[in-house]
Order: C-alpha cells, then sequence, then structure tokens
C-alpha cells in the first residue's frame, strides 16, 4: 500500500442517553491509502456513524475520541468546527445516499457545485462558474450549461449522483466517503455512478472509502473490505480474499447472499452470537 | 428504586390484556404530563378558574357585584376591597371572582355549540367523500378564509348586545378547523380494520360514525379545544371590551377593562386587574393545551 | 408542455376559489343584514307611516322581492362598490372606507415589519440553538403572546409609556397641532409627510406610531418566531443541510442561506395571516389607540347601529384576506421551483 491518506485507530463514539450511555462506535481502526476501501454491515453497525465521525459531522452529543485520527499529516482529533470546515470539500468530501434529498431543492445544482469552489478556492464567482461546468463535463453530463441551470427535482438519479458527484470533489479533495451512494438508484444507473466515482478516484490519485451494506458491490469494486458489526470492526481483509474470511458474522453475511448459480430453496438465517460484541483477541 | 403493586401492574413492559395496555399508556402519559411544571401550572390555573367559578359566592358577598356605593368610589387596593373599588364605588375583588363565572359559561357555551357542529361536518365528509366530502369541505374552506374576529363582530352587530349573543357570534366563525380536523381523523380511520368490519357485520353509516369513529376522534377534538381556548376567551372579552358581549352591570372582564379605560391614567387598578384575570385565565389553557399536545402529539411540538 | 397544462389548470382552480370565497363573503354579509332586529322600513318612513305608505316603502326598497332576488341585487350592488350610505357620515361607505384604509394599512405594515425583523431572526435562533436560552424565551413569548389581550396591553403600554415616562406620543395618529398640514396622497402619514418634506411632522407621526406598532409587533412576533422555529426545526434535520456542512460551508451559511431560502415559502403564508389577524384585530387596537383607521370606523358604526358601513367594513377586510391568500398562491411558484409540477414533497 502507497502513502496513507487517512489513519483511524480506535475511534470510539457515545451518546450519552438517559438510560446510560450507547455505544455507537467501540473502536475501530483502518489506515486508507490511494485505494478504495468498502466498510460493510447491517444498518446500526455504525459504519455512516464512522463516516460521519471522520469529518466532524455528528451532532454536539456525541462523544468521539481516538487513539488516532489523521488525514494525512494533520490530527483530526479535538479539531474544532473552523478547523473541520477547512477540511470539508477541500481534503475530504462526502457523497450521501439519495441526490433528491441531499441537495438544496431550492437552489440551481451548478450553484451548489460552484458554491463548494468559492467557498475553499476564492477565486470569484466567475472562476467558480468555468469549474463547475468543467467538472460537470468531467462526470460526463453532456449538457453541462443546461443542468447546471437545473433544479435538483429537474434531474434523475442518476444524474444528481453525479452532481452530489462533482460538488464533492471540485475543490480537489484528497479522500472521499460515498455513504450508501448508489443504495437510493435503480440497478441500471449503478453502475455508470460506480464508474464515475472509480474514474475519478483514480484519475485524482484519492482514497475512496465506500460505506454500503451491499456485499456483493463492496466486494466486486472494491480493493479492501471492512466488516462491522455492532460498532466493531469484526473483519478486514482483501476484496478478493473475503471468500475465505473467517470471523463467523462474515461467513454468515457469505452465506446468506443469494447465487445464481447454486440455486437454494431457502435462504440461511443469519445467527448472532453475543461473543462479537467482545474484542477480538 | 423498583415499581411494585399497582406501579409495576401500570408499567410493565408485558401487559396481559388490552385493558391493561390501555391504563399503562394513560399512567405513563399523566407521568409525563406531572414533571412537566409549566403544563401543571396551566392545569392549576384552569382548576382555579373552575373552582373560583363555581364557590364565588362563598369568596365574596354576591351582592358585592353590583353593590354602588358613591362614598367609595375609586379607591386604590386596601385591606377592605383587595383589588379597589370601580367607578360607581363597586368592589373590584367579588365583580373579578364573579366574572370567572361569565367566562367559564361563555367557554363552555362556545365549546357545546362547535363540537358538534365541527364533528357533525367533518365526520361525514371524511367518512362518505365523494361529492358529500367535497360540499362539506369547500364550505368550511370558504369559512376559514373569512376573518374570523370582524364577522364575529358583525354577527354580534346583527344580533344585538349580549352574551348569548356574543356566543353564538363566536361559535359561528370557530367551527372550521374543527371540521377539518375531524375529516382528517375519520379519514385515517375509515380505513381501519375494525370499521371495515363492522360495515360487513351491516352496522349502518350513522351506527359506525357514533359507536366507532367518534369516540376515536374526540381526544385529538379536544385537545384542539384546549388551545383553542385562550382565543376564545380574548375574542369573548374582546366583544365585551367593544360593548358588544355582556352589559353592564354584569362582571364580565372585558367590559370592566373598558370601563376602567376612562380612569386609567389617576386610578390605573380598575382597568389592569380585570385585563391581568384575562391574561392569567387565557395562558393557562395556554400551557395546559401546549402541555397536552407535547403528549399526545410530539411532532407538533 | 405539461407544466403549461398543470400551470393553467392551478390558475383555474385558483380563480373558482377565489370566486367562491367571494361569494360566500357576501351570503354570510347578507345573511348578518337580514338579522338585523332593526326594520330598515320603519327606519325610513317613521313609526307611524300608514300601512300603505309602509309598503309602497318597502316595495321601492325591493324587500317585497323573494330573498334570492333580493341577494343577487345585493351581489350586483357590491360589485359595482356601492354598499349603500352610512347613517353616521352621510357618505358613500366606499369612500369612507377608502379615506380611512390607509391609517389601518400604515399601523399594520409598521406592526408587520417589526414582527418580521425580530420574530425571523429570533425563530432561526431558537432553532439553532434549540433548549438554549433564546430558545426558552421564544417559547415563553409566544405563550405569553398568545395569551394576552391586545387592548388590555395596549391601555398598560399608554399608561406606562406615554402617561408616566412620556417616551412616546399619546392617543391618535397626530398632535392636534399638526393635523391636516401635509397633503394626502398615499394616506399613509410617515410617506406623505416625507414627500412633502414636512420633517416635523413625520416625526410627531412617528412618535404616534411607535407604541401602537411596537405592541402589536410584538404579538404578531409571538406567531411568526414561533412558526420560524418549527420550519427551520424541519429544514435543519434535513440531508441536503448534512450536505452543504461537508462540502465545507459555515454552519450560518448553512442555516441563514440554505435553510432561510427553503423556510421562505412556508413563511410566505405566516406572513399573509399575520397581515390579515392585523387588519381583524384593528377594531381593538384604534379603539384603544384612538387611531382613526377602519378599525374605529366600524367600532363607531357598531355602535350606532349603521349596518352598511358594518357590512361594508366586514367585506373590505374580507377581500383583503382572498387577496392575500391568492397572492400566496401566485407567490409559492416564484418561491419554490417544484410548485409548477406539483413535485413539491
Amino acid at each position: 500500500m502507497s502513502e496513507i491518506l487517512l489513519e483511524v485507530a480506535d475511534l470510539r463514539v457515545t451518546y450519552p442517553g438517559e438510560g446510560g450511555d450507547f455505544a455507537a462506535l467501540r473502536g475501530i481502526g483502518f489506515a486508507l491509502g490511494r485505494e478504495r476501501l468498502g466498510i460493510v454491515g447491517e444498518s446500526g453497525s455504525g459504519k455512516s456513524t464512522a463516516g460521519r465521525a471522520i469529518m466532524g459531522l455528528l451532532p454536539p452529543s456525541a462523544r468521539v475520541g481516538a487513539e488516532v485520527l489523521r488525514l494525512g499529516e494533520t490530527d483530526l482529533r479535538g479539531l474544532d468546527e473552523a478547523g473541520f470546515r477547512r477540511l470539508r470539500g477541500r481534503r475530504i468530501g462526502m457523497v450521501l445516499q439519495d441526490p433528491k434529498y441531499a441537495l438544496n431543492p431550492l437552489l440551481r445544482v451548478g450553484e451548489q457545485i460552484a458554491e463548494t469552489h468559492r467557498t475553499h478556492l476564492r477565486q470569484g464567482r466567475r472562476a467558480a462558474r468555468q469549474a463547475a461546468l468543467a467538472m460537470l463535463e468531467s462526470v460526463h453530463i453532456r449538457d453541462p450549461a443546461r443542468v447546471y441551470r437545473a433544479f435538483p427535482h429537474e434531474l434523475s438519479g442518476g444524474m444528481g449522483q453525479r452532481v452530489m458527484i462533482a460538488m464533492m470533489l471540485i475543490a480537489g479533495p484528497e479522500v472521499l466517503i460515498a455513504d450508501e451512494p448508489t443504495s437510493a438508484l435503480d440497478a441500471s444507473v449503478q453502475r455508470q455512478v460506480l464508474a464515475i466515482l472509480d474514474e475519478q478516484v483514480r484519475a485524482r490519485g484519492m482514497g475512496l472509502l465506500l460505506i454500503s451494506h451491499n456485499l456483493h458491490l463492496v466486494r466486486a469494486f472494491c480493493d479492501r473490505v471492512l466488516v462491522m458489526y455492532a460498532g466493531r470492526v469484526v473483519e478486514s481483509c482483501r476484496a478478493s480474499e473475503l471468500a475465505a474470511a473467517r470471523h463467523p458474522y462474515t461467513r454468515g453475511l457469505l452465506a446468506a447472499l443469494p447465487d445464481l448459480a447454486h440455486r437454494r430453496a431457502r435462504l440461511p438465517v443469519l445467527a448472532r452470537d453475543p461473543d462479537w460484541l467482545e474484542p477480538v483477541r | 428504586m423498583k415499581p411494585v403493586g399497582w406501579q409495576a401492574w401500570l408499567l410493565t413492559e408485558t401487559p396481559g390484556g388490552r385493558a391493561q395496555a390501555r391504563a399503562g399508556r394513560w399512567y405513563r402519559n399523566l407521568r409525563r404530563f406531572a414533571r412537566n411544571p409549566l403544563a401543571m401550572s396551566g392545569l392549576f390555573v384552569v382548576l382555579a378558574l373552575i373552582a373560583v367559578a363555581l364557590a364565588a359566592p362563598l369568596l365574596a358577598p354576591a351582592r358585592a357585584v353590583v353593590l354602588q356605593a358613591l362614598p367609595d368610589r375609586l379607591l386604590p387596593p386596601s385591606l377592605a376591597h383587595p383589588f379597589g373599588t370601580d367607578e360607581l364605588g363597586r368592589d373590584l375583588y367579588a365583580r373579578v371572582v364573579f366574572g370567572a363565572r361569565i367566562t367559564l359559561s361563555i367557554v363552555a357555551m362556545v365549546a357545546l355549540i362547535v363540537l358538534p357542529i365541527g364533528l357533525g361536518i367533518g365526520l361525514p365528509a371524511g367518512y362518505f367523500g365523494g361529492w358529500i366530502d367535497l360540499v362539506l369541505m369547500r364550505l368550511t374552506d370558504i369559512f376559514l378564509a373569512f376573518p374570523r374576529l370582524i364577522l364575529a363582530l358583525a354577527f354580534a352587530a346583527a344580533l344585538g348586545p349580549g352574551i348569548r349573543n356574543a356566543v353564538i357570534a363566536i361559535a359561528l366563525t370557530a367551527w372550521p378547523p374543527y371540521a377539518r380536523l375531524a375529516r382528517a381523523e375519520t379519514l385515517s380511520l375509515r380505513a381501519r380494520e375494525f370499521v371495515l368490519a363492522a360495515e360487513l357485520q351491516g352496522a349502518s353509516a350513522w351506527r359506525i360514525l357514533r359507536t366507532q369513529i367518534l369516540p376515536l376522534c374526540l381526544p385529538s377534538v379536544i385537545i384542539r379545544l384546549t388551545l383553542d381556548m385562550a382565543g376564545i376567551i380574548l375574542t369573548a372579552a374582546g366583544l365585551g371590551f367593544l360593548g358588544l358581549g355582556a352589559q353592564p352591570p354584569s362582571p364580565e372582564w372585558g367590559a370592566m377593562v373598558a370601563s376602567g379605560r376612562d380612569v386609567l391614567l389617576d386610578q390605573w387598578w380598575v382597568a389592569t386587574i380585570p385585563g391581568l384575570a384575562i391574561f392569567v385565565v387565557s395562558l393557562g389553557f395556554n400551557l395546559l393545551g401546549d402541555g397536552l399536545r407535547e403528549i399526545f402529539d410530539p411532532r407538533a411540538a | 408542455m405539461d407544466a403549461a397544462v398543470a400551470g393553467l389548470r392551478r390558475l383555474l382552480r385558483l380563480i373558482l376559489s377565489v370566486a367562491a370565497t367571494f361569494l360566500g363573503l357576501t351570503l354570510v354579509t347578507f345573511v348578518i343584514g337580514r338579522l338585523i332586529p332593526i326594520d330598515p322600513v320603519l327606519a325610513v318612513v317613521g313609526e307611524h307611516a300608514a300601512p300603505s305608505v309602509y309598503r309602497a316603502a318597502r316595495a321601492r326598497m325591493g324587500l317585497d322581492l323573494p330573498l334570492s332576488v333580493q341577494y343577487l341585487r345585493y351581489l350586483r350592488q357590491i360589485l359595482h362598490g356601492d354598499f349603500g350610505t352610512s347613517v353616521i357620515t352621510g357618505q358613500p361607505v366606499l369612500t369612507d372606507l377608502l379615506h380611512v384604509f390607509p391609517a389601518t394599512v400604515e399601523l399594520s405594515l409598521a406592526a408587520l415589519l417589526i414582527g418580521l425583523g425580530l420574530g425571523i431572526p429570533l425563530g432561526v435562533l431558537a432553532a439553532t440553538r434549540r433548549g438554549g436560552a433564546i430558545d426558552q424565551a421564544v417559547r415563553l413569548l409566544s405563550l405569553f403572546g398568545y395569551s394576552m389581550p391586545v387592548f388590555w396591553l395596549g391601555l398598560i403600554g399608554l399608561l406606562v409609556f406615554y402617561a408616566r415616562l412620556g417616551w412616546v406620543a399619546g392617543p391618535g395618529r397626530l398632535d392636534v397641532g399638526f393635523e391636516d398640514m401635509v397633503p394626502e396622497r398615499s394616506g399613509l402619514l410617515l410617506l406623505d409627510s416625507a414627500l412633502a418634506g414636512q420633517w416635523d411632522v413625520m416625526a410627531n407621526a412617528a412618535a404616534h406610531l411607535l407604541l401602537p406598532a411596537a405592541i402589536l409587533g410584538l404579538l404578531s412576533l409571538a406567531f411568526i418566531a414561533r412558526m420560524t422555529r418549527s420550519f427551520m426545526l424541519g429544514q435543519l434535520s434535513q440531508e441536503y443541510v448534512l450536505a452543504a456542512r461537508a462540502k465545507g460551508l459555515s454552519r450560518r451559511r448553512v442555516v441563514w442561506v440554505h435553510g432561510l431560502r427553503n423556510i421562505a415559502v412556508p413563511l410566505i403564508t405566516v406572513i399573509a395571516l399575520t397581515f390579515g389577524s392585523l387588519l381583524e384585530g384593528a377594531v381593538l387596537t384604534e379603539t384603544v389607540f384612538a387611531w382613526p383607521g377602519l378599525g374605529l370606523y366600524m367600532k363607531n358604526s357598531l355602535f350606532n347601529a349603521d349596518m352598511n358601513a358594518v357590512i361594508g367594513g366586514t367585506i373590505l377586510i374580507g377581500v383583503v384576506y382572498i387577496g392575500l391568500n391568492l397572492l400566496t398562491d401566485l407567490l409559492y411558484p416564484l418561491l419554490d421551483p417544484r410548485a409548477d409540477t406539483g413535485a413539491r414533497r
């Protein structure tokens, strides 16, 4: 693995609650280079919390702690809002699930892309507009000038997600976190969006953190995979070696995948073991 | 502390039957309500209003309400007259106490008129749908788009002053939101299994509306009514202030403020004290309604 | 194409609803006019008129016709701007109304501006610092505002700020010495005196306007701030807010640019409602402040059984209500591009 862009060790997130604290993340760690790293897990496993903790986007009530939380040379631990603000969009971006909700419905999409440029690069409106048009073109939008003036509701899901990617990449971040970027899209559009993500990440030499509940997708798309369960990483391996995974949860997930080649009457039910909640020894 | 006995029975996570589950839910809501100090003080004010209205003759001599004593006119608050006296020498304390009866009866009468009208229009509109719904809701929308206070004024002016006409005027302009609410509730209830079951058993529409839907609509309508009480009190007091509500010498609070207006600069208490009574009572209803809404409809809070 | 058809249908529906509401308004006022216990014929011919004279007068006034015909006549008169003659002033009611209405508009607008200027920022701050000091203050303020008898607060205000402290001018729109000094153009005194360059008149008018506008503004603020808060809370939990922060925008920009843009649409309705309630509340406030506007005019008419004037005023305010509703509906698509296609969530 090449140079490390993002390094996380023992990241913990807890929410104080009336009936005791709730631990959303109980010490996860990984290092991300110029690669595509997938995080899979069921809902509630903490995978989205991890992405948001790295970007400092958790609600104020969340308590975040880590042994290491580093973006390049920048220590993210104890960074204040202003510090995070300078990093977000500029050095680390985030693509959300559904462009229908993740874009401001009342602003033209081009302006929303240009806004990132203006916020970080401060080269004026005209330069931001030019950059946004170029960015739209590079995510394979055929008529950038028309799309620039469109409102989010006038775009299809696939177009919207390209706009979202453009908005997050225009200021040239090193790391992109994609949180279920294709879950809201039709199957045929999913591939296109993934291809665009892949192309951009490679061309820019970025690190990509792909968060998904879809094991198939992550296995096919990513270089390495982390499997999360109940706020902890239970498995970490190369995507190609996933078939040889050891942890019973991962094995259970794999066994539950439907398989066209071997037709099965009934999919197995995933059995859970309270032991998985304990740290791996 | 672990709940024991009847508390444990009420708070159990695994109720033994529908009655227990329902009782438990009520008890939990009650505890949440009791922990909200603003709502509790609202409840206190409303209960105090009712108590004062009921016990008025015990709290002040009834004849003091109209007893004129010109030598004692415009006395400041003192031991003999805790709230002072007005321009005719009447004891303001006795008048405020007996005024509670008027306020309470206006509120109750408006509620008694508004509820049947609102439910009578909203329930059939929601249940039957189609052109009945269209006509009834169009009518409701038209009334909703009217300036309510002005219409109430015009009604009161046409009918002639007096409490009864003020009540009618307020009620005639206050029903549309209830019709809308009842319709919305009915719409959500009418497709539920127990209504369909009753239909299959051959129950008439009238019977279903009365026995199945009406009881389930009532709570939200009553919460809405509590929230509206303050508005009703303020409108009634406004009519009284303008001279269109209760007529002298009746101790209606709004009319009392009006009569204190002329002596406001020198004898501030004459207008201030009845006005304060209006404010406290509406505040009480608002606090109570707010607390109820927070429990039964957390989204709107 | 579809958008054009949808737009046309929307417009048609709008026109129908305006027409229906207007007809409803005239019908209700017509009924109110018939409810008066006073016999309008007797008022013309006198108590002791011979039956034949009475019948002739009754026929002349059209009161022997079927009610439906009477209503249609009434409707035609109203559509021609004929509200009859005021008993008190002896002038056509419409002339009176147009003369007094600007004073009410001036007061209501001033109050609305105060309410919006303070209420929207307070509501936004309450939403962004939920549970904080401002949030609690807004909550208490709106509870107080919803419970306050405006006529009483006005009296207390006069007592404290005019009589005791002398910070503001007293009842009325102007001191006696300043009356009729500026030519009436818009009927809004601040504007007219500025146009005439009469700065001392303007200062006096402002001193009179300050207290009633502040009190009404404070009460509108209660509603505006509370609605702003709840709209903004709804927006802050949206995904696009998270996305906007993820691209590096400051919280301030997210709230005041992205969030505020989105609550502008529902706020229009709140503003229209507030303005409407200020207009109808004028009957009470103008009575307290001796403000010579529509409210005071209606109050005086009420007491002299001048039903033409009362009904004329009611219709005027009703028409303004309908106009405000219409305006809101027309502004929606301008502020929300989704409204055209009906794709709004």
